[in-house]
């Protein structure tokens, strides 16, 4: 419908951005009704990633045709990019942006050499950033999981944590429980993505391998390939921030830091 | 405040120091004084929001004070390790915060935190010291609020404490519970000899359980002394 309306490929993609946005919006508001205000955070959410996404576009235009060591940094801004929005999730924990570019750098950081060096991420950087951001933006989402869980089980089991405090526990050993718990619940996405490939969901990748002339049966195990990197970034981040940020809710004389109200 | 009475002194176990505490933009806890000696429990009374749980939780450093400083038998507690410190300040908390697991698991968590563990005997004393021997198996799901804060002393004393802080142990309790629990903490003074601090709202508690009290208001202490004396001021 909308292609027999808008001509041009530029109008076209801007109508079906704004009716895409107005359905995610009449979620929002069904959401509302229920007493759930997401309207404000989806609005800002939505309006700064499609302006981020043309600005990026527009420059990576220009940067992927620039030499191969600029990736590098290319991937560097965007990790610490990522742990700013991931950090976003863990409102009033101490060090959350720190513990977050650390663990991203970290994690989906050593994943991305360690395939660049095996040869199994290309290394032009027309290959290597587009991957490379794949595997920075699944360890972003599981490290704001991951924090986001974390955060909230602390915060309901003050009183658990205290107690265990009050007869002598270790600071770091009195929130274990809830690091593994949060942990386990950031890589569910991850795993189910790895559990239902081919089934459920089928990466734009894949689609985009096809369209530039790659083997269909390469295209389908690279697909594989994706998603075990974007398992081990995401779980080596998560390990990583979990790990790291369960000392940062305790202070030096071992009393709990992060509670409600503060 | 006066000066502890030198014949006393030796008894001493804790003694809070000008301790208080702020957060931006309120004083929780203002100039607090005091002494706790073997064997008396201290009542701390006030009403609503006074304070009387800013400063049980100073006095075993589960929170830091911004002012001040307290001595646990005559060593300034910033000396001391914070979790040796709570091994010989033990705390009861309003709720009891049983772990999952078996009633003998709870008892040896303190011991368990040093390397250390209790004996089938030991457990059994601690038990029958409150009250509830032959609990040692029972699964901590099916106790009751009464019995839930019982297994929370034993607990607590399972680390062998110097003193006690109760933190309201018995407001979320029934009026029979209420009386078990009361009962408990007079042994531990008497029989024990342990000093408790005990936070409760009510006046009539406080002369139950306690042989002095001092009265919080807005974070500071207004009165101390003798129990009859400051509750019937």
């Amino acid at each position: 419908m909308l292609k027999t309306l808008f001509h041009g490929q530029l109008q076209l993609g801007l109508a079906q951005a704004g009716v895409a946005a107005l359905t995610a919006l009449l979620v929002a508001m069904a959401a509302a009704r229920r007493g759930i205000h997401l309207e404000k955070d989806l609005a800002i959410a939505m309006a700064r990633g499609l302006v981020q996404i043309v600005a990026v576009g527009s420059i990576l235009l220009l940067l992927l045709r620039g030499r191969g060591w600029t990736s590098v940094f290319l991937l560097m801004a965007m990790i610490v990019a990522a742990g700013a929005t991931s950090a976003r999730r863990a409102k009033g924990m101490p060090g959350a942006f720190q513990v977050s570019t650390w663990a991203i750098a970290c994690g989906a950081g050593s994943v991305i050499a360690l395939m660049t060096a095996l040869g199994v991420i290309d290394t032009p950087i027309t290959a290597l950033v587009p991957v490379g951001s794949m595997l920075i933006a699944n360890a972003m989402n599981t490290n704001g999981l991951a924090l986001n869980r974390f955060r909230s089980d602390v915060l309901a089991h003050v009183g658990e944590i205290e107690t265990a405090l009050a007869l002598g526990a270790d600071g770091k050993n009195s929130v274990s429980p809830y690091v593994q718990v949060s942990f386990e619940a950031s890589l569910i996405p991850a795993i189910d993505s790895l559990r239902s490939l081919g089934i459920v969901w089928i990466p734009g990748l894949m689609a985009g391998m096809l369209l530039s002339g790659a083997r269909p049966i390469y295209a389908a195990i690279y697909q594989f390939v994706l998603l075990a990197m974007i398992f081990a970034a995401s779980g080596l981040t998560s390990l990583i921030s979990t790990l790291l940020i369960r000392a940062r809710v305790m202070s030096p004389a071992e009393q709990l830091i992060l509670r409600p109200g503060q | 405040m006066s000066l502890p009475d030198p014949a006393l002194s030796d008894s001493v176990i804790l003694r809070a120091e000008n301790l208080g505490r702020s957060v931006p933009g309120k004083i929780l806890v203002a100039g607090a004084s005091f002494e706790v000696r073997k064997g008396e429990t201290l009542a701390i009374v006030g009403p609503s929001g006074s304070g009387k749980s800013s400063l049980l939780r100073l006095l075993n450093r589960l929170d830091e004070p911004t002012s001040g400083t307290v001595y646990l038998d005559g060593a300034d507690y910033r000396q001391i390790p914070p979790r040796e410190l709570r091994r010989r300040v033990g705390m009861v908390l309003q709720r009891p915060f049983l772990f999952p697991g078996k009633v003998a698991d709870n008892l040896q968590f303190g011991p368990k935190q040093r390397g250390q563990t209790l004996s089938p005997t030991q457990i059994a004393e601690l038990l029958a010291g409150v009250g509830l021997s032959g609990f040692e198996s029972r699964d901590v799901s099916n106790l009751s609020g009464g019995e839930a804060q019982r297994v929370s002393f034993a607990r607590a004393l399972a680390n062998s404490p110097e003193a006690l802080l109760l933190d309201e142990p018995t407001s979320a309790l029934d009026e029979a519970a209420k009386r078990e629990v009361e009962t408990l903490i007079r042994q531990i003074g008497q029989e024990h000899g342990i000093p408790c601090v005990l936070v409760t709202h009510e006046a009539a508690q406080a002369q139950r359980l306690a042989e002095r009290a001092l009265v919080l208001e807005a974070g500071q202490i207004g009165r101390n002394g003798p129990v009859k004396e400051v509750l019937h001021a």
